[in-house]
């Protein structure tokens, strides 16, 4: 049966559309938009004081399928993505075994077929078993349905397996997405370097830690010409860094994460897991500086970084417990509340779907 | 949460007051013959040690024993950790036995303050990773108030591997609700900035001649090479720029006293002459340990 979302305001920037009115969606696809449609035989969605929009894109998720089905599949993670807005949704190649060839993409693309309720885009791994050491199958990735390749969970250390696999990158027309963390930095840190890690006697990871990973990777950005794209940015330098690099002309994108907007680390009830991850919530500085670079357009991207863990994992001594928070369900909201409401940004939905159709 | 004692942090001045003055009635206890109240006769406390500790376990024991409770102490070696059990289990077992009090050492910062959220029976910490050590910081201001009678504008220098100290933590917080001045002192890799701003009246310094300058409490602290997971200095220069040597007394103040958590390692912090001079009060602090964990489990459970 036909589908008509009456009344809502639509807001679609690819078609520069923002005006009430009334959707129609007949076979799962939008059929028309325009005021007072009529429909007689459709079901009726009032969307009064509703803000109706095209599906969002989040280009950052786990969804732990194949090998940690306990903490998430591609279908539950599917429904979370739903619930939260997103008709899209990137799954990170760190997985059991790691999505570093083209068997396991196309696995993960069968799976989601059959099981998914959105759409399912496969980011391949940088190196083998991300290990950072031999480059994966990159070609034969994409081929299989990969839009991207990341190391996501860990860096690639490695200054010269970064540069050719930049190089791999940008002959498949690849972006390749780096978590920035020198790995040397930030060990065995469970929280951001700063007054609440010192004060609760736990180890930190700096923002040095971040910056200099970004710095090292857009002079090689530069050199090879590669679509490099910062996954979670989350430092004031990181963020200047990369707009220097776009200043400078250099195809340098990054996306940044619902908590490193609207948290802190000061914000964190002490020893509390579920406000463990990496990057790590960091100072209100380098929070203001996530918002600016979002207001400034340096930052072209909203992503979840979705990562559950079975709570069990969770409940354990702080410097036990995994990395990771879920997002899906709450970003948009969040992005609304901190971000729209709060006003220090008018539009977002360009770095929920428009930029992110862009950069893929 | 049960009113246990996870922290000095989160004390105020009269409950600190409060527990220092119990621990004075219970000083002439100690030399006493006769050394056994039954205050507390009927209760039971758990001494649970997931770290190596002789003074503090041993310290909890006896004072328990002279309040007249059963003690029960047991180490992580010889328990169910090695099997694989979560925290959370272990200690909900044990809170299933109804001690009224689990004493607790672990190597985990806030081990027990996460464990205080899901357990209703009360937690004592007895030293958490590298964040608080309470019951030490108690002692020390026992010992600081036997000598010098005051804490408030009193200088104290405290000297050493402060990032990984949980008895300076607890130290810095304490003496600062008390008006002291604390000089942190350490090498820069020991000795984060953002100490500066654990509590109002701390300072930082590189200098340990900077530190000692009219000191009325010189702390030593240990260093802990087994926390430390990098060699952030050069372990053979360590005694000739931060150990406490005799020449250096001259700096502080004529009564200044020279204090120390242990253990001690001689000529590593500081000299076997200071270890022995006559105004060190480690064995002081050792004694008062008992006097203020009575004072302690008296109030959490008593």
């Amino acid at each position: 049966m036909p589908i008509v979302i009456r009344n809502g305001r639509v807001i679609d920037p690819s078609s520069n559309t923002d005006r009430v009115a009334d959707v129609l969606i007949v076979d799962g696809r939008v059929a028309g938009v325009a005021p007072n449609l009529s429909s007689p035989k459709a079901e009726v969605f009032d969307a009064t004081g509703m803000i109706v929009a095209p599906g969002f894109i989040d280009m950052h998720v786990h969804l732990r399928e194949p090998g940690f089905e306990h903490a998430e599949t591609i279908e539950s993670g599917s429904r979370a993505a739903a619930a939260g807005g997103f008709t899209s949704i990137c799954c990170m190649p760190n997985t059991k075994p790691v999505n570093d060839s083209a068997m396991v993409t196309s696995y993960i693309v069968e799976r989601a077929r059959s099981k998914a309720l959105v759409n399912v885009f496969p980011i391949g791994a940088i190196t083998k078993g991300s290990a950072g050491e031999e480059l994966a199958a990159i070609g034969a990735m994409k081929a299989a349905g990969a839009v991207a390749i990341s190391d996501d969970g860990l860096p690639v250390m490695n200054a010269r397996v970064m540069r050719r696999a930049m190089e791999f990158a940008r002959s498949y027309d690849l972006p390749i997405i780096q978590h920035c963390e020198d790995l040397n930095l930030s060990a065995g840190g469970d929280m951001h370097e700063g007054v609440p890690s010192v004060r609760w006697g736990l180890r930190g990871i700096p923002a040095a830690s971040e910056d200099v990973m970004v710095a090292r990777d857009l002079v090689l950005a530069q050199l090879t010409g590669a679509r490099y794209h910062v996954a979670h940015i989350s430092t004031r330098n990181a963020v200047a860094m990369v707009d220097y690099a776009r200043q400078h002309g250099l195809p340098a994108t990054c996306e940044t994460t619902p908590h490193h907007f609207a948290l802190t680390d000061a914000q964190m009830p002490p020893y509390d897991s579920n406000y463990k991850m990496k990057p790590p919530l960091r100072s209100g500085g380098h929070r203001d500086a996530i918002v600016d670079g979002l207001a400034a357009g340096t930052i072209s991207a909203i992503a979840t970084d979705h990562a559950p863990h079975p709570g069990s994992e969770k409940m354990q001594e702080f410097e036990r417990c995994p990395f990771g928070i879920i997002g899906l369900e709450t970003a948009i909201a969040l992005a609304l509340e901190e971000l729209v409401a709060a006003g220090k940004i008018t539009r977002i939905f360009s770095m929920i779907r428009g930029n992110i159709n862009k950069a893929l | 949460m049960p009113a246990g004692l996870l922290g000095i942090e989160e004390l105020d001045r009269a409950e600190i007051e409060a527990i220092l003055a119990r621990a004075k009635d219970f000083q002439p206890m100690q030399s006493q013959s006769l050394k056994k109240l039954d205050a507390l006769r009927g209760k039971m406390i758990v001494n649970l040690f997931y770290e190596a500790s002789t003074r503090t376990r041993t310290s909890f024991e006896i004072a328990a024993k002279r309040l007249g409770a059963d003690a029960v102490s047991i180490t992580a070696s010889g328990s169910s950790v090695t099997k694989g059990e979560s925290l959370v289990d272990t200690l909900n077992t044990l809170g299933a036995m109804r001690p009224d009090a689990i004493v607790m050492r672990h190597s985990a910062s806030g081990a027990p303050h996460f464990l205080a959220r899901y357990l209703p029976t009360p937690i004592i910490n007895a030293g958490d990773g590298t964040h608080e050590h309470p019951t030490q910081a108690l002692l020390d201001a026992r010992t600081i108030l036997d000598r010098c009678g005051h804490l408030e504008g009193l200088k104290v220098a405290i000297i050493g591997d402060i990032a990984h100290s949980r008895v300076a933590r607890s130290n810095v917080h304490l003496l600062s609700k008390f008006g002291a001045e604390i000089v942190l002192c350490g090498p820069a890799s020991l000795l984060p900035v953002e100490l500066a701003q654990l509590a109002p009246g701390v300072r930082l310094t590189t200098d340990i001649r900077d530190a000692l300058k009219d000191a009325d409490v010189i702390m030593m602290l240990r260093v802990q090479l087994e926390r430390q997971h990098e060699a952030s200095f050069p372990a053979s220069e360590y005694f000739r720029f931060y150990g406490l040597q005799l020449e250096h007394m001259d700096l502080a103040k004529p009564e200044a006293i020279v204090m120390h958590p242990g253990p001690i390692n001689r000529g590593r912090e500081l000299s076997s002459e200071v270890a022995d001079f006559q105004r060190s009060v480690i064995l002081n602090q050792v004694e008062n340990g008992i006097a203020v964990r009575m004072a302690v489990l008296e109030k959490v459970i008593g």
